[in-house]
């Protein structure tokens, strides 16, 4: 046990006197939080529209009177010839024209119809979609204020209802993904790290020439890194609750057991990333792009599963983060419990376990 | 035995590593693998400390297996690999500390045996193992295999590196570790060391081409060996080597080294021979022949 403490001690004066180290620990969770928070949105707001009002009459300036007056949009720019709009795209800044028919109130009144066109800048097609569906539900209200008195004979009224996320906050699917991301990379990656480097710099010879065990080295290096992860764990969760109102439904307790399960499984592939590779180089590598691009990109963090080929979708099975994330949303969102996820926390155990056997097994009691 | 070596054979691929290679080191000795880089030294020490499998051959380390009872060895050596290898971003006395906790000891128990080098660095002792010089990171290095008492000591070129001086001391150190019962296995690769040692074992290529003391290793000198001189050195080695009677050649410091075939050569015949080939300044003179010299000799370069 002495010799335990010893090691771990060792590896706090590592850890904190490493400023790089230091930064991955605590500066990244913070950093990616607020930049997935506040910069990185799915989120429209203020988004910069040019009118080109043809028409110019009571109908169309109260439309656009409702359109600016929205958070979503701010008129940045009237514009009176058709051949600005190739040019107000192409400087960047807006992102939507509208184009009023000249008579817009005429035609309204006397034929019944009268058309709007809206273009928009497609480059970024997530945001052009969202766009039009926000421009289009603002002229659904408008219309339904003018036919207010006229009532149709048959009639469907979709009555929708978000749940879970009314607002549709991406928030509240960054902070669990931003934590899973996280979580994994202090987890796996600084483990691999901290044990290559004693490869590297030349003390695994003497370490493995002393009677610690392997056993003790590897929890001796899991150690620090299982109580930083926590540690991370709770500032992002703290961040998340009060900084971007992310809401907690489902109990503490479940969710931490089942941050752990996830840590100890990031661990076991960070220990097993270390045995298959001799510089802190490489093992950076594999764990940047075998680990953190597959949370990133396949686990459903940013592009929904449904969506994927099949071939990737039945890869984002086998990837822990999936599970996690899934484990997260219930808990936090939905507030459901260990009765509704104990499908999903059986794979990670299962997982886990499977890292963990197979970490030890390939662990080097020698040098080759 | 404190150490006993039969037949230990290791191949990296193609490269034979160690090959076939037995000796055994008595209890309490110094014991020296004298040899160029790439003799396989580092190979032989990796698997006396069970740091590698040998492909053939046993070991036993203070009378047990390398295999079977690798774990009771481990905790009864000390080892200094050649690259220094402790944590740079540790302090000289978080160092020591750290390897004292790890073989369930304290500096205090068994600071006698490291005393006498653990004061030379104890100035320093808040210092960063990475901030120190290169005769001190030895020395610590030194102090950190001690820390534990150990049996059998391994010291792969412990030297290599470090300043006259500090080499001096540091063979002082070992001189007074022996006498403490401490069973020392070290490679250099300078020969003004391998006199230093008990015995030694001259390796090259993986084999080991000789073991005895150095006394007797430099006696195995075939043949009178000679110190020439000229002013041009250059001229004169190849000279030299075109001589008729000539049994090696080779530059030793300010002087080359001369060996004759002939048990009747006479200097005075040589000194002509150079006379004619227009060298100025001409010596000749007996000298005593040296581990190097023995070692050239066996390894035919």
């Amino acid at each position: 046990m002495k010799r335990f403490i010893g090691f771990i001690k060792k590896e706090f004066y590592h850890i904190f006197r490493d400023k790089r180290s230091l930064f991955i620990l605590f500066g990244m969770p913070i950093a990616q939080i607020l930049l997935f928070g506040f910069a990185v949105t799915n989120e429209i707001n203020n988004v910069k529209v040019a009118i080109y009002d043809k028409a110019n009459d009571v109908e169309s300036l109260k439309l656009i009177q409702n359109i600016s007056a929205s958070q979503y949009f701010e008129i940045d720019k009237m514009i009176y010839d058709s051949s600005e709009i190739e040019s107000i795209f192409k400087q960047g800044q807006v992102k939507a024209v509208l184009v009023f028919e000249s008579d817009f109130a005429q035609k309204l009144t006397k034929e019944n119809i009268a058309n709007i066109q809206i273009i928009t800048d497609a480059t970024e097609p997530n945001t052009a979609t969202t766009i039009i569906n926000y421009i289009g539900a603002i002229l659904q209200k408008y219309q339904a204020g003018l036919n207010k008195t006229i009532q149709m004979p048959y009639q469907i009224k979709a009555e929708t209802r978000m749940l879970y996320n009314p607002e549709l906050k991406s928030v509240f699917m960054f902070v669990p993904g931003v934590m899973t991301i996280i979580l994994m990379l202090v987890s796996a990656m600084m483990t691999s790290i901290s044990i290559t480097r004693e490869k590297e710099i030349g003390t695994m010879e003497i370490l493995l020439v002393s009677p610690l065990k392997p056993s003790q080295v590897i929890l001796g290096k899991v150690f620090p890194y299982i109580f930083l992860s926590i540690i991370n764990a709770v500032v992002i969760l703290l961040l998340g609750f009060f900084i971007f109102g992310m809401p907690m439904q489902g109990g503490f307790l479940l969710l931490g057991l089942e941050s752990i399960l996830f840590i100890v499984s990031a661990l076991a592939l960070g220990i097993l990333i270390s045995t298959i590779s001799e510089t802190q180089q490489t093992a950076m590598m594999i764990s940047l792009m075998g680990l953190l691009l597959p949370v990133i990109l396949l686990s459903g963090f940013i592009f929904p599963i449904a969506s994927m080929p099949k071939a990737l979708q039945i890869f984002s099975n086998i990837i822990p983060a999936t599970w996690y994330i899934i484990i997260l949303k219930g808990i936090m969102l939905k507030g459901v419990g260990i009765a509704i996820l104990w499908k999903e926390t059986l794979i990670l155990f299962g997982m886990t376990l499977f890292f963990i056997v197979l970490s030890i097994k390939k662990y080097k009691i020698r040098l080759e | 035995m404190s150490i006993s070596v039969k037949n230990i054979s290791k191949s990296y691929g193609k490269v034979q590593a160690v090959n076939d290679i037995s000796f055994e080191v008595k209890e309490g000795e110094i014991f020296g693998l004298i040899g160029p880089d790439g003799a396989g030294k580092t190979t032989l020490f990796r698997i006396l400390t069970t740091l590698l499998l040998a492909d053939s051959g046993t070991a036993e380390v203070d009378g047990k297996d390398m295999v079977a009872d690798y774990i009771d060895i481990r905790n009864h050596v000390g080892y200094m690999p050649g690259r220094f290898s402790l944590y740079q971003d540790l302090s000289v006395e978080e160092n020591l500390e750290f390897f004292a906790t790890i073989f369930g000891t304290t500096i205090e128990e068994n600071y006698d045996l490291i005393k006498d080098i653990y004061v030379q660095i104890e100035p320093f002792k808040k210092r960063r193992a990475g901030a120190l010089s290169g005769g001190m990171k030895q020395k610590l290095a030194l102090s950190c295999a001690l820390i534990h008492k150990p049996k059998v000591l391994f010291l792969d070129e412990p030297t290599t590196g470090v300043d006259p001086v500090s080499r001096k001391e540091f063979w002082e150190m070992l001189k007074r570790l022996q006498q403490k019962g401490i069973t020392i296995l070290v490679s250099t690769p300078y020969m003004d060391e391998a006199a230093l040692c008990d015995r030694i074992a001259l390796m090259q290529d993986g084999l080991i081409l000789e073991v005895d003391t150095p006394e007797n290793i430099s006696k195995r000198f075939p043949t009178k060996l000679y110190n020439v001189s000229t002013d041009n050195t250059y001229k004169l080695i190849q000279d030299l080597k075109s001589y008729d009677s000539m049994h090696s050649v080779f530059p030793f410091g300010e002087w080359v080294h001369y060996a004759d075939e002939n048990k009747k050569f006479r200097p005075i015949d040589l000194q002509d021979y150079l006379e004619d080939k227009e060298h100025t300044n001409i010596n000749i003179e007996i000298t005593e022949p040296t581990i190097e010299d023995t070692f050239m000799e066996l390894s035919d370069y």
